[in-house]
């Protein structure tokens, strides 16, 4: 027990070692999680919006033949 | 937007090395926190305080590695007009604000105890403040133009010009007088350091670095989405106004 006690009071520096390693564990466990779940959404509304698009684009313009073709193949009017 | 060069490959090749960066990131933390708090001795000079060194130093070393990766993908973006290596650029930036704030407090929580004060305007000091500044203006200024494509040109301009701080931070101690100790890891004649304490600090390097590998993949994920919906947006909004 009394290593265990010398062990967190860090030769007397407890109070500027534990915030060291707290700090780093806190700030990269949250920009990991941020960027996770941004990740997720965006490709979750990516799909979603996908999934969409070809009925979209069929109703709006019948004569589109290639419902896969990007922006730079619209049809002019 | 066609310019987007087909994100397909990275995200193959992405797929197969996050896992991989996981694993390093998730092993080497655990081994570099086991030696930093318990294998390696306290300083013969700092005491048990040299133990903020295997979070502060990594994490400076990070602080500069994620501005000049950024600068380079910058450069790239700017020079090839990749935009892969825009959305890289825009990727890496808050890792490395979140590096350099990290390194910044543990620095001011390693001299409070050893120099006897929170903070001073030396210049290795400054400058590192003036890198996280440089970070915080990169993302501003990024998102600072509904034309996405702009901001990051903009932004990829700063971060090529703010990249002349990282050589002054490096030699900032060699080049002024300062509290701050000199190099003792990656400097002429080799390493000045036991290596009971270089094992922590390179566990702990290897860990950022692949935990910034593996952040930096979710990121730039997460941009690749966001830059297609906004393309696939525009090509809705386009076909509605042709078809009416």
């Amino acid at each position: 027990m009394d290593k265990l006690s010398a062990f967190f009071a860090m030769g007397g520096y407890a109070g500027y070692i534990w915030p060291t390693y707290i700090l780093a564990l806190v700030v990269m466990a949250v920009l990991l999680i941020v960027s996770i779940r941004s990740a997720r959404t965006n490709e979750r509304d990516l799909e979603a919006a996908q999934s969409l698009r070809p009925s979209r684009r069929r109703r709006n313009n019948p004569s589109a033949v290639s419902p896969e073709a990007g922006t730079e193949e619209v049809p002019q009017a | 937007m066609h310019r987007f060069a087909n994100p397909a490959r990275f995200l193959r090749i992405a797929a197969i090395i996050q896992p991989w960066a996981m694993a390093v990131a998730a092993l080497a933390f655990v081994a570099g926190l086991w030696f930093s708090l318990f294998v390696s001795p306290a300083d013969y000079q700092q005491g048990e305080t040299v133990r903020i060194m295997y979070i502060h130093v990594p994490s400076a070393w990070m602080g500069m590695f994620c501005y000049t990766a950024m600068a380079v993908f910058s450069a790239m973006g700017l020079i090839w007009k990749h935009p892969l290596a825009d959305l890289m650029a825009r990727a890496t930036a808050p890792v490395g604000a979140a590096f350099t704030f990290i390194c910044l407090v543990t620095g001011s929580l390693w001299g409070k105890p050893m120099w006897g004060t929170w903070w001073v305007w030396d210049a290795r000091l400054t400058s590192m403040l003036i890198l996280f500044f440089l970070y915080l203006g990169y993302m501003a200024l990024a998102d600072a133009f509904d034309d996405p494509e702009r901001g990051q040109k903009a932004a990829g301009i700063l971060a090529l010009v703010g990249v002349v701080n990282v050589p002054i931070i490096k030699w900032s101690v060699d080049w002024w007088n300062t509290l701050h100790q000199p190099a003792s890891v990656v400097k002429m004649g080799g390493p000045a350091i036991d290596s009971t304490m270089m094992v922590p600090l390179i566990l702990m390097a290897l860990a950022f670095k692949a935990y910034w590998i593996v952040v930096l993949i979710f990121r730039t994920r997460s941009e690749i989405a966001s830059a297609k919906l906004r393309t696939l947006r525009m090509a809705q909004v386009h076909a509605a106004g042709q078809a009416e």
